[in-house]
């Protein structure tokens, strides 16, 4: 699938907005934030594009991904810049000398409120989608992973790229409103190719409306 | 004309291959449960850099393949663009990077140790060609940069937390 119809895409469109929307709803009480959520892009991108949306292949980034199963299968990405991720940790946990990169033990436990975060915000996600739709979406459990970008966002393409070249994503950016220390995070949707049409259909999209 | 400080480096994104030739570098970024094949001829100063994602292009559900995306079909082509530029077949090295499990997965996805499995491909492939593995970095839960030099055939290998390294 390379092409979509404009209302294909408006679907789409709408579909990140209503899952980041509930994830932004989420964030903005966890990190007693307002936080705000900019218009979803709906991007057919080659495997290399999918790496420049978050800065390249090389740049490290903190993600959080589920692997979806049910009527629609693939893979949601919270992923967000290193800095922004030690940030949020710090807002959540009250340590104001997180660092994500260090080795030592004594961040597991920054680590695992990365995990939970990432975990709450995905299944907000999830959950918005799979009420809008009426299809059955179960997230997988998630996994935490902190490395460059390209090195992560790899593994949410195998599966894809048995099927294809290019990845349809549903890209949600969040951000906070205060502008200083701002948290902005990318909400990746990544259906498999065969899921597309259930999601159509499900939402009454035919193929042929233009 | 050239000086030492515009040394050419050919990028290879993933799913692709290029072939370069001293003084020129040739790089891949951000390889996680992909792996990085140099197949080298240093005595003609030119290498080759395969980005493979998937082991065996028998797993592809489609007809029109993009055979640079799995080990089996982009080795051999690789190995055809290296004896194109003046390699020799007998003289051929290999050195690999990559394959590591950036997430434990759970599920009977092909996703599962899709790393590992990607290693294994690579290297049953250059036996099948006989060319030898001179030196490995594979495995393991980190993603890697790697550029090699077709001059001295040193492979650096870049990591977020583990610093650099040659082999």
């Amino acid at each position: 699938m390379n092409h979509l119809s404009n209302v294909q895409r408006d679907v789409l469109k709408e579909i990140g907005n209503i899952g980041a929307g509930n994830a932004a709803t989420a964030m903005a009480q966890l990190i007693d934030k307002k936080i705000e959520m900019a218009v979803p892009v709906v991007n057919i991108a080659a495997f290399d594009e999918v790496m420049d949306i978050v800065g390249g292949p090389e740049t490290p980034a903190a993600a959080v991904l589920i692997t979806i199963d049910g009527d629609v299968t693939g893979k949601v990405y919270f992923i967000l810049p290193i800095e922004e991720a030690e940030f949020i940790v710090e807002q959540v946990t009250g340590d104001d000398n997180f660092k994500l990169l260090d080795n030592g033990s004594a961040q597991s436990m920054g680590l695992s409120a990365l995990q939970e975060v990432g975990n709450i915000l995905t299944g907000s996600y999830l959950s918005a989608l799979s009420d809008f739709t009426g299809l059955n979406m179960h997230p997988s459990v998630p996994h935490l992973g902190v490395d460059m970008a390209g090195a992560i966002l790899a593994s949410g393409l195998i599966d894809l790229s048995q099927w294809s070249d290019y990845a349809i994503i549903i890209d949600t950016q969040i951000r906070d409103k205060s502008g200083i220390n701002s948290v902005q995070g990318h909400f990746l949707l990544l259906p498999d190719p065969i899921s597309f049409n259930k999601i159509f259909n499900a939402l009454g999209v035919n193929d042929d409306d233009e | 004309m050239m000086t030492n400080d515009t040394v050419s480096v050919v990028r290879v994104g993933i799913a692709d291959l290029n072939v370069v030739q001293a003084p020129s570098l040739i790089r891949t970024s951000g390889l996680g449960s992909c792996v990085g094949i140099v197949i080298y001829d240093l005595t003609k100063k030119t290498a080759g850099l395969a980005h493979i994602m998937l082991p065996d292009s028998s797993l592809s559900k489609r007809d029109n393949l993009n055979n640079y995306k799995y080990a089996d079909t982009a080795i051999d082509i690789l190995i055809q663009h290296l004896i194109k530029k003046g390699a020799r077949k007998f003289s051929l090295k290999a050195k690999i990077a990559g394959g590591a499990e950036m997430f434990q997965f759970a599920t009977t996805s092909e996703s599962m140790r899709i790393g590992p499995r990607n290693v294994e491909a690579v290297k049953r492939e250059l036996k099948t060609h006989g060319i030898q593995i001179v030196s490995e970095d594979v495995g393991g839960n980190r993603g890697r940069t790697i550029e090699f030099d077709p001059d001295n055939g040193a492979l650096h290998i870049r990591t977020v937390n583990k610093g650099e390294s040659i082999i």
